[in-house]
């Protein structure tokens, strides 16, 4: 993000305006969602979906992450399959108790 | 001695040594963060019944503090885009509504607390209040930690970038990235504890 022009930086604000909307509106959206009586797995998949959504816009549009080095996606590869591992943890626990 | 890649790029990475540092701390808060998301959903997946958090949490507050963030992600990005664009008092403007917004949240998080003690909840009550404070504690204390950095550069920022401009707007490009992590954490942390 070094050799941006000023017109290219003014673009940038545009976007960040349109991600901030995004991001109040989904904030309403995940809070109406959990309102409704959908049962426990479909809020829980709906409000992780919803999330996601937003934490994507963070990272892809704040944190420039849409337009960043080879270096950083990476190193957040090799992040993102340690988090899931870690995730799987109880979810593996759960499923051989299951078993016995 | 000067310190290298600074401002200028490194060759083999691309990227000025700060902000691959900065990425490699966050990939770490990633996993700090990621093993208490674990004990979670160990916790959760692990007995019968779970409480649903708005019957315990306050979700109007919350929901305000999620905006709180929200916005205060806006405005830190805003205060980098100001220096890129070479306009240092927009960059305090913007700055110094960050640091506003980040204290109202702190400010909220007390209320919220202090309501739970009132009611003799404590972390010690039951699991769901363990995980409860635990999360949002290490969450409020990350925040405590950007309101130290970002004021750090409100109040001293000038004379850097008197000197060193562009090292002063990389170090705000990179607390920035530090602050819209904070963020990103609290939009995971407030649908699993306040609204599942």
């Amino acid at each position: 993000m070094a050799d941006l022009t000023p017109e290219e930086i003014k673009h940038h604000v545009k976007t960040y305006i349109i991600v901030f909307v995004a991001l109040a509106f989904f904030t309403i959206v995940t809070v109406s969602i959990s309102y409704l009586d959908l049962g426990v797995g479909a809020s829980i998949a709906l409000a992780l979906i919803v999330a996601t959504i937003k934490g994507s816009l963070v990272v892809c549009y704040f944190m420039h992450l849409i337009d960043e080095r080879t270096t950083i996606y990476w190193t957040l590869l090799a992040t993102a399959a340690m988090f899931f591992i870690l995730m799987f943890v109880p979810l593996g626990t759960m499923l051989a108790q299951a078993k016995v | 001695m000067d310190i290298p890649y600074t401002v200028k790029e490194r060759p083999d990475t691309g990227l000025y040594n700060g902000k691959l540092g900065i990425w490699l701390f966050l990939a770490s808060e990633v996993m700090l963060f990621g093993g208490l998301f674990s004990a979670y959903v160990f916790l959760r997946t692990g007995v019968e019944t779970w409480p649903t958090g708005a019957d315990i949490l306050n979700v109007p507050l919350a929901t305000m503090n999620t905006m709180f963030l929200i916005t205060s992600s806006v405005t830190m990005v805003m205060s980098w885009a100001s220096l890129k664009l070479k306009d240092f008092s927009k960059f305090k403007l913007y700055a110094g509504l960050t640091l506003l917004l980040a204290t109202g949240f702190l400010i909220v998080k007390y209320f919220e607390y202090t309501a739970k003690f009132d009611h003799h909840l404590y972390p010690s009550t039951n699991n769901f209040l363990g995980i409860y404070f635990t999360l949002t504690g290490l969450h409020v204390i990350h925040v405590i930690g950007g309101i130290i950095v970002i004021s750090f550069f409100w109040l001293t920022g000038a004379k850097m970038w008197k000197n060193d401009p562009d090292r002063f707007t990389n170090r705000i490009e990179i607390v920035g990235l530090y602050w819209h992590f904070v963020d990103l954490v609290w939009i995971f942390l407030f649908p699993v504890l306040y609204l599942l």
